[in-house]
């Protein structure tokens, strides 16, 4: 398998990036603060005001490093890359079965079923690992559920039926997501799911973490050459990266959702660590989001067992294969998509 | 004749020798990846790729030459072209040598790309080239290599080969041959033992996880 690299998260405002020979040295109010051999990154991510020279930029395009600016809270703002790569026909191809509604159908199938069977993982895992600290009857009702919905998805008829299930299975799943928090419950508390601006320390935490793995996913995408904006169950919208969030959809639970939760029930983040702004806006300060990002990167590195691909691989390269197999299987060489499901 | 935007690059050859599927996902699917042989590759190019030129009498040697072939549609590089004068400065011989890394593997890929190179440079000058050679680093010495009516219809085969797989824009299916795709480059890219024969069936390994994921609860590994 490839070998899974370091993502460099910058977070230091006023930061300045340049390259060095092979390495990227990162300054801190004009001193070297850092520096790292480039052919170890497979991204680099810059939060706020992080300036990065144009050769940096250069050399990471030839290399097929994404570098990707984010706004201090992580609102996605650029991402710079090198000529277009990956192929035209595959492109092509993307876009022509992307308005085949039969293909739509069958990609948001499989998507949303590996989305509804890893929710619903979580939430029995949740069952096992604290019974005597969880709302059993509520998880296993809504586990119940899920798994009707799931069962249903097979008959769907078109994208839409697909959608209207996933928008049900997503809220079962979010309206127990409160009693998946164990410890500091009344410090984190959970009620429902909002985005612009995340309202609660629960929201800031997912929110964040969502960007973050929407950047790992984009770069797959555009690493197998496919465009990440046109999908299957997200319908284009400019500025939107529908293949993207498709493909995250199968991830946000088993990967996202569980490390924002170990993070609370293992107190590693606690409330002292989030300001609210003047509308009402939760944001988290530089030491909790350090805390997340080194989490994330550790995350990536915890190998899993791919069911489809019969392998383990690190998380990290979940996305890489996930991507590659959705190349595969719009040239052809499969006769579906294989969506992920955890074990 | 063939149009300047369909020129094969030489080092197509060896890919399309080696297996047609990697031909075509570098060449057609535009993926690449860098591996421990392929950047050795690059290192060792960079000594020899730099346009420069050595000339003494009777002799000049052309680094990192650019020469195409309009009537077989190639086009690339060559590491060293040797050109012999008599005194009236007429070229007597042309002789393109390749650089390569490691020992004499009497390989055809080697022999073949040379032979491109040989057929671009016969166009060029307009001459007949009846050798090349093979400079092996690991063993520092050439090795002479002639350019043969067999070699040549090898290579204007694979061209011809080349012409068919690119005009369908098809990437043929994927063989999975382990002494071969073990060491490729391109093998994550190309998801040989996923996608040969085996890789059909989404519909039933979706229903399987299904299926698993409803009534195997005890399958769930310890949480992380």
């Amino acid at each position: 398998m490839r070998k899974l690299l370091n993502t460099l998260y910058v977070a230091t405002q006023g930061s300045y990036l340049r390259k060095e020979g092979e390495t990227v040295v990162i300054e801190q109010g004009g001193e070297k603060a850092l520096q790292l051999p480039i052919h170890t990154l497979g991204g680099i991510v810059a939060f706020g005001n992080v300036l990065c020279s144009p050769f940096l930029l250069g050399f990471c395009a030839e290399r097929d490093i994404t570098v990707s600016f984010l706004s201090e809270h992580g609102r996605f703002l650029a991402a710079v890359r090198g000529p277009v790569s990956g192929n035209v026909l595959l492109r092509r191809t993307q876009y022509r079965q992307a308005d085949d509604p039969r293909v739509t159908r069958d990609v948001a199938k499989n998507i949303i079923e590996a989305k509804l069977a890893n929710s619903r993982l979580v939430v029995n895992r949740a069952i096992r690992d604290h019974k005597e600290r969880v709302d059993d009857s509520a998880l296993s009702d809504a586990a119940a559920q899920i798994a009707r919905y799931l069962q249903q998805l097979e008959r769907a008829k078109n994208a839409d039926e697909v959608r209207g299930i996933e928008g049900i299975g997503a809220a079962l799943y979010f309206g127990v997501f409160n009693h998946l928090i164990v410890d500091q419950k009344h410090d984190f508390t959970f009620s429902e799911r909002n985005r612009r601006p995340p309202l609660d320390e629960v929201n800031a935490l997912l929110s964040f973490t969502y960007t973050l793995l929407a950047h790992d996913v984009r770069s797959a995408l555009e690493t197998v050459g496919l465009d990440p904006a046109v999908g299957f169950l997200h319908r284009d919208r400019p500025g939107r990266p529908g293949l993207a969030l498709d493909l995250m959809e199968e991830f946000r639970s088993v990967i996202a959702d569980r490390l924002v939760l170990s993070l609370i029930n293992r107190r590693q983040v606690a409330k002292s660590g989030f300001k609210r702004a003047e509308n009402g806006a939760v944001i988290m300060d530089d030491k909790t989001r350090k805390t997340l990002l080194v989490e994330y990167q550790n995350r990536k590195q915890t190998e899993v067992f791919h069911p489809y691909i019969e392998e383990k691989i690190p998380i990290g390269l979940l996305f890489f294969v996930q991507a590659n197999l959705m190349a595969r299987f719009l040239r052809g060489d499969l006769d579906g998509y294989p969506s992920f499901f955890w074990r | 004749m063939v149009d300047e935007d369909e020129l094969i690059p030489i080092s197509a050859l060896q890919h399309v020798l080696f297996c047609e599927r990697q031909y075509a996902l570098i060449h057609l699917e535009r993926v690449w990846e860098e591996n421990r042989f392929t950047a050795e590759g690059n290192i060792l190019h960079e000594r020899v790729d730099i346009e420069h030129h050595e000339s003494r009498r009777n002799y000049k040697a052309e680094y990192g030459l650019a020469i195409r072939s309009l009537s077989f549609g190639l086009i690339g590089k060559a590491d060293v072209v040797e050109f012999e004068k008599d005194d009236a400065g007429r070229i007597v011989s042309i002789v393109p040598v390749e650089f390569k890394r490691g020992k004499n593997k009497e390989e055809d890929p080697d022999r073949v790309q040379l032979c491109a190179q040989a057929l671009c440079l016969e166009e060029m000058f307009d001459c007949e080239i009846s050798e090349g050679q093979l400079y092996y680093l690991g063993e520092h010495r050439r090795r002479s290599v002639e350019i043969s009516e067999q070699l040549r219809e090898k290579t204007s085969g694979l061209i011809e080969r080349i012409r068919i797989i690119a005009a369908s824009g098809a990437t043929p299916e994927a063989v999975y041959e382990r002494r071969k795709c073990d060491r490729c480059s391109l093998f994550d890219l190309c998801m040989p033992k996923t996608v040969d024969g085996g890789g059909k069936n989404v519909a039933r390994y979706v229903q399987n996880q299904i299926r698993k994921s409803l009534h195997d609860e005890d399958t769930c590994k310890e949480d992380v």
